[in-house]
């Protein structure tokens, strides 16, 4: 239908907008500090928020989210990278589900 | 000045487009996956899988596209979906906050208007996480794994439904929190105030999902409030000195910072 794409244009629009207008205008230092702490913490706060209690209902048991979850924390504490945090994960929801669970 | 300033970038561009590209390998694996089943909604919402593909190539956003589906599914009003995208991608709107106070000075307009492109949770947590000012090529790095993925396995959850194993989407799923942890648990490890402020979200985030009246938001609108909240609650009960410690190893990345006046 012709008028998805006029959906996927205006979804498309207001996405980029979202995304381009503060990178563009924001052009100086901020020097409040209350901002400053605000833009600070909100990518940890973002992240934060969406992984837990997201990432239970992400697989199939609740438990092998929370293991994933548990491993995941540990190895980043460890100070393994992204790549192996991601992957130690995923594979903790594999076995986990393939001989538990 | 701006030169100088350039030249520094330049002559880390191969590298940072390399490492870009090697990080952005999980977040492809994990889009794939998270992608797929937007497909499936994309396909219930009636868009055939060009459609699905174009629209994930464009907006990049999972929660967006999902709540955007749903919308077309209903026709809704254009200024309704329009809404409804707003809201869902609220959260891109501080990242891209974020990104502004992390450009190195006289980076040219253009940088910042690709670099918005595709400003995800993901692509924003593992540019920020590197210290110094952001290597635009390293995002391009990134974009060019993760972005090719999304639409694909968009499509691919349109056309093919439901053949990937379920344990396979299951484990694949979690590599999106698996990256979502590696960026917030080092910082969490070396600062006791982000660790506490972690483990609060984790909290309240959980709470937020169970408890009446919020539970019933969508789980984007959930993620803006609790943002703000808890943001705007640390940033007053713990403001940052005015040189953070992101900032100092600016100085080492990109050697010597100048004054910032850049916008001329």
């Amino acid at each position: 239908m012709p008028v998805n794409y006029i959906y996927i244009l205006i979804m498309a629009g207001v996405s980029y907008a979202i995304r381009v207008l503060p990178l563009t205008l924001i052009r100086r230092e901020i020097k409040n500090k209350f901002i400053r702490s605000f833009l600070y913490y909100v990518p940890y706060v973002t992240l934060a928020v969406m992984t837990f209690p997201a990432i239970l209902n992400a697989t199939q048991s609740p438990i092998s989210g929370l293991l994933a979850l548990a491993v995941g924390i540990l190895a980043a504490w460890l100070g393994a990278d992204l790549f192996k945090v991601a992957v130690l994960c995923c594979a903790v929801v594999f076995l986990s589900e393939f001989f538990v669970l | 000045m701006k030169q100088h300033q350039n030249h520094i970038v330049i002559e880390n561009m191969g590298q940072a487009f390399r490492e870009g590209m090697r990080d952005g390998v999980p977040i492809g694996l994990g889009y794939l996956a998270v992608s797929f089943s937007l497909g499936i909604a994309a396909r219930n919402a009636g868009l055939t899988p060009f459609q699905a593909f174009l629209a994930s190539l464009l907006c990049n956003a999972s929660a967006g596209e999902y709540a955007g589906f749903t919308t077309i599914v209903a026709h809704a009003a254009f200024l309704e979906i329009a809404l409804v995208t707003l809201i869902a991608n609220a959260r891109y709107l501080l990242m891209s906050c974020a990104m502004s106070q992390r450009m190195y000075p006289g980076i040219s307009v253009w940088h910042r208007l690709f670099m918005a492109f595709d400003i995800t949770d993901e692509l924003f947590g593992i540019a920020i996480s590197r210290p110094g000012y952001l290597n635009p090529y390293y995002t391009y790095g990134a974009v060019l794994t993760a972005a090719p993925c999304w639409a694909f396995g968009t499509a691919l959850g349109t056309v093919a439904g439901n053949l990937l194993p379920l344990r396979l989407v299951s484990a694949f799923s979690v590599a999106l929190y698996g990256m979502f942890l590696a960026v917030i648990i080092p910082p969490a490890r070396k600062d006791r105030i982000v660790a506490g402020l972690v483990l609060l979200c984790f909290l309240a985030s959980f709470g937020a999902s169970k408890l009446p009246g919020l539970s019933e938001l969508s789980e984007g609108t959930r993620t803006i409030l609790l943002t703000v909240i808890l943001a705007a609650g640390a940033a007053l009960l713990f403001p940052r000195p005015a040189e953070p410690g992101e900032e100092e190893s600016a100085n080492v990345s990109f050697s010597g910072r100048q004054e910032r006046g850049e916008d001329k």
